[in-house]
């Protein structure tokens, strides 16, 4: 999978959040979105996941040369962040079932349980999301984002809420996942850098 | 269609849990109809101001529900997640069945009461229930794209019945006209064409509904 940004700018009304950012990533890489806070890090993540559109520029994701429409492109990515959520009134199961079926996933169930176990919530699938702690959402946000195989991965913030046992468990899953995926990340933290593989500053 | 479904049980799930809608719906048409039976009374109004009544407790108990499915995904930062695994004419589908749904259970329960409460006789049952179906269907398609529009503004509440309002008035209008003639016994050539009206503009509503939904979702 490789991904192709051409001159992406993006303003909010007047505004211009960055312009003309260009730059390649392909799978077995890692790319860094850096900047300070309010620069623009989350904007580009999501112009880079279709989920916004870029004031002007490009955003073309190809595998063995033939690109990808961009209507397609949802059902390779994975995505987490701060500011997408899992339904919290329903339990962890009822959510992964739904993402599952609603992917068109068969047999899903036993990796949903072993997802759940590599995350540390094991015993947790059938309480509601919404009794869980920060750090556990954080968790449950990777099983999520990790359910479908996807070949591309976005993630904001990486080590977001976790303690010291889950940013372990996270940079593991990270690095194992990048050798044979396209990792994108949103961090300013020096620990998340050490994964990157191509940096794209925001706001310079 | 097996989306649209998926996403219809996942809000009807959530709504059982949290029965947010349903509450607020199912309060505000008893209250209304509280209030009017108090202050008309069983015996004194017509066909005409029952009809009209009813269609009033109906429209605003819809409309203090049917923006909440929408809203709900915004406010609770799940709307991107569900960019993420569908398709923005599922959605749209899911929600609209989910709010018919929502408006069938409201007039099973007021309807009834209305009728008991304010002795309002339905002479032609079949012009009667056409139109309430009909009408259900354009409040629905309706209510549910301008509950996609409202849901990513700031003044959500107060927005969507001053939005909607415009957009549904010709079900109101009709649905008042077929309840008039279906409790004064006019024959069904009479009423057909507020049936026919309810008919096409729920058609139209539900047909630009998922034609401009994408627009709205992935504004």
């Amino acid at each position: 999978m490789k991904l192709t940004a051409e001159k992406i700018s993006k303003n909010f009304a007047e505004k211009s959040i960055f312009k003309n950012l260009t730059f390649e990533a392909e799978s077995g890489t890692c790319l860094a979105v850096l900047g300070p806070n309010g620069s623009g890090k989350t904007t580009l993540m999501r112009i880079l996941s279709h989920l916004i559109l870029p004031t002007s520029g490009s955003i073309t994701y190809s595998q063995n040369g033939t690109t990808i429409r961009p209507e397609h492109i949802f059902q390779h990515i994975g995505f987490l962040g701060p500011y997408l959520e899992l339904y919290q009134d329903l339990s962890a199961m009822e959510n992964l079932e739904f993402f599952s079926k609603i992917r068109g996933l068969k047999d899903f169930a036993p990796r949903i349980f072993q997802l759940m176990e590599q995350f540390g919530l094991k015993g947790r699938e059938d309480d509601a999301v919404k009794t869980y702690s920060s750090g556990m959402k954080q968790r449950l946000k990777y099983v999520f984002a990790l359910l479908h195989e996807p070949q591309i991965l976005f993630v904001d913030e990486p080590r977001s809420n976790l303690d010291e046992e889950g940013i372990r468990l996270v940079y593991e899953v990270l690095q194992q996942y990048k050798q044979n995926h396209l990792l994108i990340m949103a961090t300013n933290d020096s620990d998340d850098l050490k994964l990157a593989d191509v940096k794209v500053q925001v706001n310079v | 269609m097996y989306k649209a479904w998926l996403v219809f049980r996942k809000d009807v799930q959530q709504e059982f849990k949290t029965r947010y809608a349903l509450n607020a719906i199912f309060l505000f048409a008893i209250v209304t109809l509280t209030a009017v039976s108090f202050s008309i009374g069983a015996f004194s109004a017509g066909p005409e101001i029952l009809s009209a009544l009813l269609w009033i407790i109906l429209f605003f108990s819809s409309m203090s529900g049917l923006a909440h499915i929408f809203v709900r995904e915004e406010e609770t930062h799940t709307a991107d997640t569900l960019k993420l695994v569908t398709t923005s004419s599922s959605v749209f589908i899911g929600k609209l069945l989910f709010n018919i749904m929502l408006l069938f259970m409201v007039e099973l329960l007021v309807v009834p009461l209305f009728m008991g409460v304010m002795n309002f006789v339905i002479y032609d049952a079949f012009v009667f229930v056409l139109s309430l179906v009909f009408g259900t269907f354009g409040l629905a398609g309706g209510g549910t794209i301008v509950a996609a529009i409202i849901s990513k503004s700031n003044t959500k509440g107060a927005l969507f019945t001053v939005l909607a309002f415009p957009i549904l008035l010709p079900v109101i209008v009709s649905g008042i006209s077929a309840a008039k003639k279906a409790a004064t016994n006019a024959p069904l050539v009479l009423a057909s064409s507020e049936l026919q009206a309810l008919f096409a503009f729920a058609v139209v509503i539900i047909t630009a509904g998922i034609l401009l939904f994408d627009f709205i979702w992935n504004e």
